[in-house]
């Protein structure tokens, strides 16, 4: 049962409206965009701005609550997952930007402002902001610091980590400190850098100032298919060869296409194996340059079609081809689960072979989108819950990140680690590694009531090993309750 | 297993329905379909479309203002699984929620995996209105509502001199009514004066084209439109016309019952559907034009709302097939216009109707019919896809919520130095009226075109 003088003392803190305890409320926060994962939550409250999030977290400090911090809730690996009996602090209505520094390129922003808003409110500038995940749209800046998240122009810019220059964040005692600074330049061991990618673990994020670019003088996209997925990684392996660099290049399969296609009318070739989708960036001539070398390594590889967008409603509209994939998948499976690992460029054909086979040994189709510049893989394993796919499909998804490290490269991209693969970390850490990883956590949050249980591999966790939800017997015959 | 009463049905409709006695829950304690009957409850297959990626939250009005996951579409959907499988019940919570919702169908429009929100949405209210008891003040406003709207006699002597709701409430509303200040504030203050003449004013019952025929175009007049917007049919009728197509407009006609559709009011809307299926088919119209998004969108929706009934279920396809809303009806004419447009040099706001843009995904259309007069630039407005909070009766019933999202609407519409705001619907024409306060002018585009045509000043544009 929930302490009544706690929940007085959030109200009064919150008011009525910021603090959400009835069951109904309650459940529609139990899971993120990983709906696998399901824990309802015993407190969901909602700030107004910084000061109450401290007001928050010294609650929770004072009345021992393990709390999870929660933005868009678009996360993919269960990091927004709610913790038992513990609560919800949502970021939805923190979504102010502060300011638009134009003539020092830089954004100050409350943690629940969406990822695209920034770029809209800085292009009357000629600035923009350069991480652009897939789902921009909504998942919000606090997010994308925990996530350390990418997207398809990482390749050219770098992940959010490099585009963050200063944070406010709110300690796990409700302590408030700065992390960074307004240059990017500071003495001392970069806390900021050890923050961004750490899941919420170590603390609430406040306010964030970022780095805006100036808006390229040119933009050249050029969507191309092929005959094979071998085809166009080869393509890809030239083209980083012959030293372009280009702001994105991302790999879609035949499936992945056909869902998208159906979503969005972008334009794309559903029956082809793979499309590439190559832009460039930067000043006129260059750009003129390198594109012509760039279609003519297409065509070597025996590019089947080559679509060159001229107007920018056209090249966004592919852009939202891409974009939409994940999301589309949902129009020709029941359910999927998006995996993401990493491997070295050269493996990337080698990789995707190895996937088919697997997808061909579970039963399942697996469709592939992913930004193939950097190695970065979204394999989505397609299945259908009430077909009682949901195990299998479950194991093929794990068994493909771990064939990742196997071949040189990492669990997780850009999703990160969350609930859904604690306890593959030490596929790819030595018990030493996470030792020092959990010091460090501690030295942030002694009590661990920060996002507890996501990214570090626990007992509790790893030794059931966790499925989809699904109701215990008991609970179907009405005489216990999960919460 | 009990039998739960339908709320009660409105005054006048006593007589016209009742044969289809009310569905029974199927069975409360996790039968087949949770919490819902199994009258037309929101199908299982639509509901595992949503696969919680949260692209619907950002334009999703009640989201956009109170950040909270159950009053989101990803949300909502969340709650709606819940009492499909019996796991909460319609009463309560639920309900609140659903009761939030503004029905914009902006979700439909940002979701990437083809989420039927609407349908859910068509499908979730009716079991509401049929299962859940309202309280009594909240029934006898609704019930007034309805006694109201889709009647134009009612609505016309209503709208001479204001103070609409002391000539209609019964008797027995007046204690009940003062208790509700905010939503009376809300109906009353929406509601404009309307000159006598325009308000008694009738369209004629057949215009001939002028010059060669494309066509026979049926009009729907509507309720609010052809009293409060009179002038706004007089145009239609007037461009229609000049653009060659013979215009008949149905004497007998009567509410489209969009307002009672999107409320959940579903036997009240079928009755509504069918009678205004038979007048049409009489008159042996070739396209059946309306320049009201919410009736629209709802006409369109006649064959999915008598998809059960095997006397009705053709006709109401083949009616639901030939209606056009009235900017693409003139849209498809751009390719060989008839008549000459005269300039308008102006800035012109186009305000996107939920109903029109989000529901019925017509956007370019009346774009384009507006970029085809000389002298008009269009100006695209921030936060478009945001609701303006007019929403039907929405507005009536949320008014907070509502009051929220138009001063939000009118903020948006004041940065862009426009001299003219268009929108084609007369919901979102009263709604934003309220919140700009007259600073511009407000017209339906059609009235736009109209003045173009006959080269005259648009209304109110001096
Ligand atoms: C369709 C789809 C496509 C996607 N594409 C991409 C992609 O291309 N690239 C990519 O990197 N990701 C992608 N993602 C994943 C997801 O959008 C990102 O991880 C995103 O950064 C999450 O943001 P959010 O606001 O939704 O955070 P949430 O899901 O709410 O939270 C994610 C984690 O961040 C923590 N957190 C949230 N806010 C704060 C804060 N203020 N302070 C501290 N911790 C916080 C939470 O505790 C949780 O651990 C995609 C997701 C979907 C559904
Ligand atoms: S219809 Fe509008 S208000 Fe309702 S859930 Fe969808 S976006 Fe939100
Ligand atoms: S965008 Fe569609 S699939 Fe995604 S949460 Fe919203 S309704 Fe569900």
């Amino acid at each position: 049962m929930l302490d009544a003088a706690m929940v007085r003392e959030f109200t009064d803190l919150l008011s009525e409206n910021g603090v959400i305890t009835d069951e109904v409320g309650l459940r529609s926060y139990e899971c993120d965009g990983l709906t696998g994962f399901r824990q309802v939550p015993a407190l969901v409250v909602l700030p107004r701005d910084a000061q109450e999030v401290a007001g928050a977290v010294r609650l929770c400090a004072k009345y021992g609550m393990p709390f999870v911090a929660r933005g868009a809730g678009t996360g993919l690996s269960g990091g927004a997952m709610p913790v038992a009996d513990g609560v919800v602090i949502s970021l939805q209505k923190l979504r102010r930007i502060l300011e638009i520094d134009v003539e020092n390129r830089r954004a100050v922003l409350e943690p629940g402002v969406y990822n695209l808003e920034i770029s809209k409110a800085a292009a009357p500038y000629g600035l923009y902001y350069a991480p652009d995940p897939s789902s921009q749209q909504v998942c919000t800046i606090g997010g994308n610091v925990a996530e350390n998240s990418g997207g398809a122009h990482c390749l050219k810019y770098g992940f959010t980590t490099n585009h963050v220059l200063e944070m406010e964040v709110v300690l796990a005692d409700g302590s408030v400190v700065t992390l960074g600074g307004p240059t990017g330049e500071q003495a001392g061991p970069d806390l900021r850098g050890l923050f961004i990618g750490s899941e919420g673990t170590l603390g609430v994020c406040t306010k964030v100032t970022v780095r805006l670019l100036q808006t390229p003088e040119t933009v050249r996209t050029v969507l191309a298919d092929f005959p094979s997925i071998e085809a166009a990684g080869d393509t890809v392996g030239d083209i980083v060869d012959a030293a372009i660099v280009p702001a994105a290049v991302e790999m879609m399969d035949s499936l992945a296409m056909e869902a998208s296609e159906a979503a969005t009318g972008a334009g794309l070739t559903v029956d082809s194996p793979a499309a590439l989708i190559i832009e460039l960036d930067g000043p006129g001539d260059e750009v003129e340059a390198e594109f012509e070398h760039l279609t003519a390594i297409c065509e070597r590889h025996g590019a089947t079609r080559l679509h060159v967008p001229t107007e920018a409603e056209e090249r966004q509209k592919v852009w939202k081809g891409r974009k939409a994939a994940f999301a589309a998948v949902g129009r020709i499976s029941p359910d999927y689960i998006v995996q993401d690992g990493v491997v070295p460029r050269t493996r990337l054909a080698e990789v995707l072979t190895r996937i088919a086979e697997m997808g061909r040994d579970a039963d399942l189709r697996v469709a592939n989108v992913f930004h193939a510049g950097d190695g970065n893989l979204h394999p989505l394993v397609l299945y259908s819950e009430a077909a009682g796919e949901h195990d299998a499909a479950e194991k093929l998804s794990t068994d493909i990140a771990e064939l990742c490290v196997e071949l040189g490269g990492s669990l997780s991209g850009e999703h990160g680690i969350g609930t859904d693969k604690a306890c593959s970390m030490p596929a790819m850490f030595s018990e030493d590694d996470l030792g020092v990883m959990h010091r460090v956590r501690l030295a942030f949050d002694p009590d661990s009531r920060c996002n507890p249980g996501k990214l570090f591999p626990t007992p509790r966790l790893c030794g059931e090993r966790p499925g989809k939800y699904a109701p215990h017997p008991l609970e179907e015959a009405g005489v216990i309750e999960r919460l | 297993m009990t039998s739960h009463p339908t709320t009660g049905p409105s005054p006048d409709f006593s007589s016209e329905r009742g044969e289809k006695p009310a569905p029974e829950r199927a069975d409360v304690l996790g039968g087949d379909f949770g919490s819902f009957d199994d009258h037309r409850p929101p199908a299982q297959e639509l509901l595992d479309d949503c696969v919680h990626c949260g692209f619907c939250l950002p334009t999703c009005p009640t989201y956009a203002l109170w950040g909270e996951e159950m009053d989101s579409p990803r949300g909502r959907i969340y709650l709606m699984e819940m009492a499909e499988k019996g796991e909460i019940p319609l009463e309560g919570a639920f309900t609140t929620h659903i009761d939030r919702c503004l029905g914009c169908m902006a979700c439909v429009t940002a979701c990437p995996s083809g989420v039927q929100y609407d349908r859910l949405l068509e499908a979730t209210r009716p079991q509401i209105e049929r299962h859940v008891p309202r309280s009594r003040a909240d029934r006898l406003f609704r019930e007034a509502i309805f006694a109201l709207f889709p009647y134009k006699r009612r609505l016309r002597a209503a709208s001479i001199g204001g103070a609409l709701y002391q000539k209609l409430r019964p008797k027995s509303m007046d204690k009940v009514m003062a208790k509700l200040p905010s939503r009376l504030a809300a109906m009353e203050s929406l509601l404009p004066p309307v000159r006598v003449r325009e308000a008694f004013a009738r369209i004629p019952a057949r215009t001939p084209a002028i010059g060669p025929r494309r066509g026979r175009v049926g009009l729907l007049t509507g309720c609010v439109q052809d009293v409060f917007f009179h002038p706004v049919n007089e145009a239609t009728v007037r461009v229609l016309a000049a653009e060659g197509w013979d215009v008949i407009a149905p004497r007998e006609q009567t509410c489209c019952g969009a307002l009672g559709l999107h409320a959940g009011r579903e036997p009240e809307a079928v009755e509504r559907a069918k009678k205004l299926i038979a007048t049409f088919e009489r008159a042996e119209v070739d396209t059946i034009a309306t320049n009201v998004a919410g009736c629209g969108s709802s006409m369109k929706e006649y064959g999915e709302l008598l998809a059960d009934d095997p006397a009705w279920a053709e006709r109401a396809q083949a009616f639901a097939a030939k209606v056009r809303d009235i900017s693409e009806v003139v849209d498809e004419t751009l390719a060989d216009p008839r008549a000459r447009r005269h300039p308008i040099e102006a800035t012109v706001v186009y305000h996107d109707a939920c109903h029109l843009g989000h529901a019925q995904k017509i956007r370019s259309e009346p774009r384009r019919v507006l970029r085809a007069i000389p002298g008009v630039e269009l100006v695209e407005l921030p936060e478009a896809e945001l609701c303006c909070g007019s929403a039907g009766i929405y507005n009536m019933l949320q008014p907070e919520a509502a009051g929220d999202l138009g001063r939000r609407k009118a903020g948006n519409i004041r940065g862009t130095g426009a001299d003219v705001l268009v929108t084609a619907n007369p919901g979102c024409l009263l709604q934003i009226r309220k919140y700009l306060e007259g600073e511009l002018p407000m017209l339906h585009p059609i009235q736009l075109v109209d003045a173009s045509i006959r080269g005259v000043r648009p209304p109110e544009m001096g």
